[in-house]
């Protein structure tokens, strides 16, 4: 598939840190990727590698003490017009028009992302009486429809109800309802599957690829879970300790990684199909905590083609390693 | 180490047997809390487990598999049906033994968590964690408690010297294995690990793994493994028991169960799992609805509502186990006739 000329968002040397009184946190350092209109990015890593923050920095919802420090987060309009996120106001008219309008946003856990004390219909009819200038009797209308959309049974009953009431399926479902409800142009996708059962996660993911092929939105899927990545995404970007490690399109990735992290990763997952009972080749040692972020490439302590000298005291830019992908790392010059 | 055993040969290695076992949750309402229904979570659960393997008991959220585990352990009074655990040379029933009873047959059975951060007491230290099951069960002095736990964090590969720190001081998986270390400071026979890695990062899971087929290997541990994800459970099980709706489904030797699942519900899980390779997104059977409410089970063989090759006996008779091959049982009037699709054979990463 050819990409599409125009990025629909593209994040440039974005920069988030937490202010805290132990000290700074560096929580993304640096990263740039676009999303195509179409397509699905998959965002990969581990606990704090920044991915959330990241889908957070793109919708200005970071929490105190954190905040965006540097970088771009340009997303092109409806009308063809570019918008800097970063330079609007978190509470800017314009943002809250943006998000959950032209972005929505699908959280892991969807139970504490409902209120436990207003009927999902509530939630959803707010959501689009938010967006759209519609009557109550409208959004309710078009809320019942949201819901029917994403395969929930009974529709006209269950927008009563409160998210208690549902199972974790249907609440996640009703999630994406919500976030579908304005159509948006970009899903982002924060772990929407990881508090499900693999049955259920196949329903969701199935729900999602429609829903992308049916309005052709992009999504950005921040997950670790490989399988799922290999399952949806078109493109990949791989994250460690707040940096993109190594970014391209996913049979790259998977079939042929070039980041030594990368290629670990993936080595050491254990594998429906692989052989029962075989030692898996591991990482050694455990992700830094953010405040003992090592010098030079953050994953030199724990990485196989470490270079003294050179790893550890300096720090590798992104560098093309082939077609449309770029890896972080000394071994590619 | 050989993958299941035949069944008749391997009687006398039996460690732990499970006969009918139930466990019925009463449903009480109103103000005099009268008993209106009950939740089978578990509903005639047998099978065994023999010396030094590992069968992995398998099933989405609420299919009963960590009640069985609790069970077993006592944790919880089962219903009915017996946990018969051999006791050098005699058979112990856990379930109905006497409680003063069970602190020393708890000796042999000990528990691995999920959660490394609320399974640790953040005001004891390695020391008192790692040694508290020696002081509770009055094994030696201080001294040659302190000498246990060192060798017991050096076996799971933590620096004793880190033994007067606090658990907040360690990592997820440095502070699995220390949970490790406290399973196994009795030297039990029997280790429970329900979910002892899906809380971890996935770099930190595979150590975690190593690091319990190691244990294994050196101590002859035999371990009932309660899992969710499919990858983890057939990286470490010999045998693999498939729960659905407190009743189990299928049992065979894990590599059977892979390539060529019997029961229409094993097909499905094992399709659902995402592969992480773009190559094989393959067509994916997806079940609809979801997981029957197991107070009100439906009727027949539970899993009819879901299946797609269910017939009307299916709706009206529980099907019965029958052995389909060597070590193979499943539950399902069709499993003669049915030929199901399981994974490929070996991995296709390179």
């Amino acid at each position: 598939m050819p990409n599409a000329p125009q990025p629909l968002l593209s994040v440039r040397n974005l920069k988030t840190r937490f202010f805290q009184d132990e000290g700074t946190t560096k929580a993304v350092d640096g990263a740039s990727f676009d999303v195509f209109p179409g397509r699905t990015l998959g965002i990969v890593g581990e606990s704090g590698c920044g991915k959330s923050v990241t889908a957070q920095s793109i919708l200005r919802i970071v929490d105190r003490p954190g905040r965006i420090v540097a970088g771009e987060i340009v997303l092109t309009r409806v009308d063809g017009s570019q918008t800097d996120l970063v330079k609007l106001k978190a509470n800017s008219r314009e943002m809250r028009s943006i998000r959950g309008g032209d972005i929505g946003l699908v959280f892991q856990e969807p139970m504490t992302s409902f209120s436990p004390v207003h009927t999902v219909g509530a939630q959803l009819i707010e959501a689009v009486r938010l967006h759209n200038d519609v009557g109550r009797k409208e959004a309710r209308r078009r809320g019942i429809e949201a819901l029917q959309s994403v395969g929930i049974p009974q529709p006209e009953r269950r927008i009563d109800e409160y998210a208690f009431e549902l199972s974790g399926g249907l609440r996640q479902r009703a999630m994406l309802a919500v976030a579908l409800s304005c159509a948006p142009r970009l899903l982002i996708a924060d772990e929407p599957t990881t508090a499900l059962d693999v049955t259920t996660q196949a329903q969701i993911l199935d729900l999602l690829r429609k829903t992308q092929q049916e309005r052709g939105m992009a999504i950005m899927l921040i997950t670790h879970n490989l399988g799922v990545v290999a399952e949806m995404a078109d493109d990949v970007v791989v994250m460690y300790l707040g940096r993109v490690v190594e970014q391209g399109r996913v049979d790259d990735i998977f079939h042929d990684p070039k980041h030594p992290y990368t290629k670990a990763l993936l080595q050491s997952i254990p594998s429906i199909d692989s052989v029962p009972r075989a030692k898996l080749p591991a990482i050694s040692g455990s992700i830094p905590h953010p405040f003992n972020r090592p010098s030079g490439c953050a994953f030199h302590p724990r990485c196989a083609a470490f270079m003294p000298g050179r790893c550890d005291t300096a720090e590798p830019l992104p560098v093309a390693v082939g077609e449309g992908r770029k890896a972080s790392c000394f071994l590619y010059p | 180490m050989t993958t299941g055993n035949g069944n008749a040969a391997a009687q006398k290695s039996v460690l732990l047997e499970v006969r009918g076992l139930k466990k019925y949750f009463p449903i009480r309402r109103g103000l005099l809390q009268k008993t209106v229904g009950e939740v089978r979570a578990v509903d005639d659960v047998t099978f065994f487990l023999n010396r030094g393997e590992t069968l992995s008991l398998v099933g989405e959220s609420g299919c009963g598999k960590t009640t069985t585990s609790r069970c077993i352990l006592r944790a919880i009074e089962p219903t009915a049906g017996q946990v018969l655990l051999a006791d050098n040379g005699a058979v112990l029933d856990v379930a109905t033994v006497p409680r003063t009873k069970l602190r020393s047959l708890r000796r042999q059975m000990q528990m691995i968590f999920q959660d490394p951060f609320s399974s640790l007491n953040p005001r004891m230290t390695l020391l008192d964690i790692v040694g508290e099951p020696l002081l509770v069960h009055g094994e030696g002095n201080a001294q040659a408690r302190t000498d246990r736990v060192v060798e017991l964090l050096r076996l799971v590969g933590l620096r004793p010297e880190t033994m007067r720190r606090y658990p907040h001081a360690f990592s997820g998986g440095q502070r699995q294995r220390i949970g490790i270390a406290r399973a196994l400071a009795l030297n039990p026979r029997l280790v429970v690990a329900d979910e002892p890695v899906s809380a971890l990062d996935v770099s930190v899971q595979a150590q975690i793994l190593n690091l319990l087929l190691d244990l294994q290997e050196r101590l002859g541990l035999t371990y009932l493994f309660v899992a969710h994800d499919l990858s983890v459970v057939k990286h470490i099980s010999e045998r693999v028991a498939v729960m659905y709706i407190g009743r189990i489904v299928e049992t065979a030797p894990t590599e059977a169960l892979f390539t060529s699942p019997k029961h229409p519900y094993t097909e499905a899980l094992l399709s659902a799992v995402p592969k992480p390779d773009p190559r094989l997104r393959s067509e994916r059977i997806i079940l609809e609805g979801e997981v029957a409410d197991p107070a009100h089970a439906p009727p027949g063989c539970h899993f009819h509502p879901r299946c797609r090759y269910a017939q009307a006996v299916c709706r009206e008779k529980s099907p019965l186990q029958q052995e389909i091959a060597p070590n193979h049982f499943v539950s399902c009037h069709r499993a003669a006739e049915l030929s199901l699709r399981g994974v490929a054979r070996f991995g296709s990463r390179s």
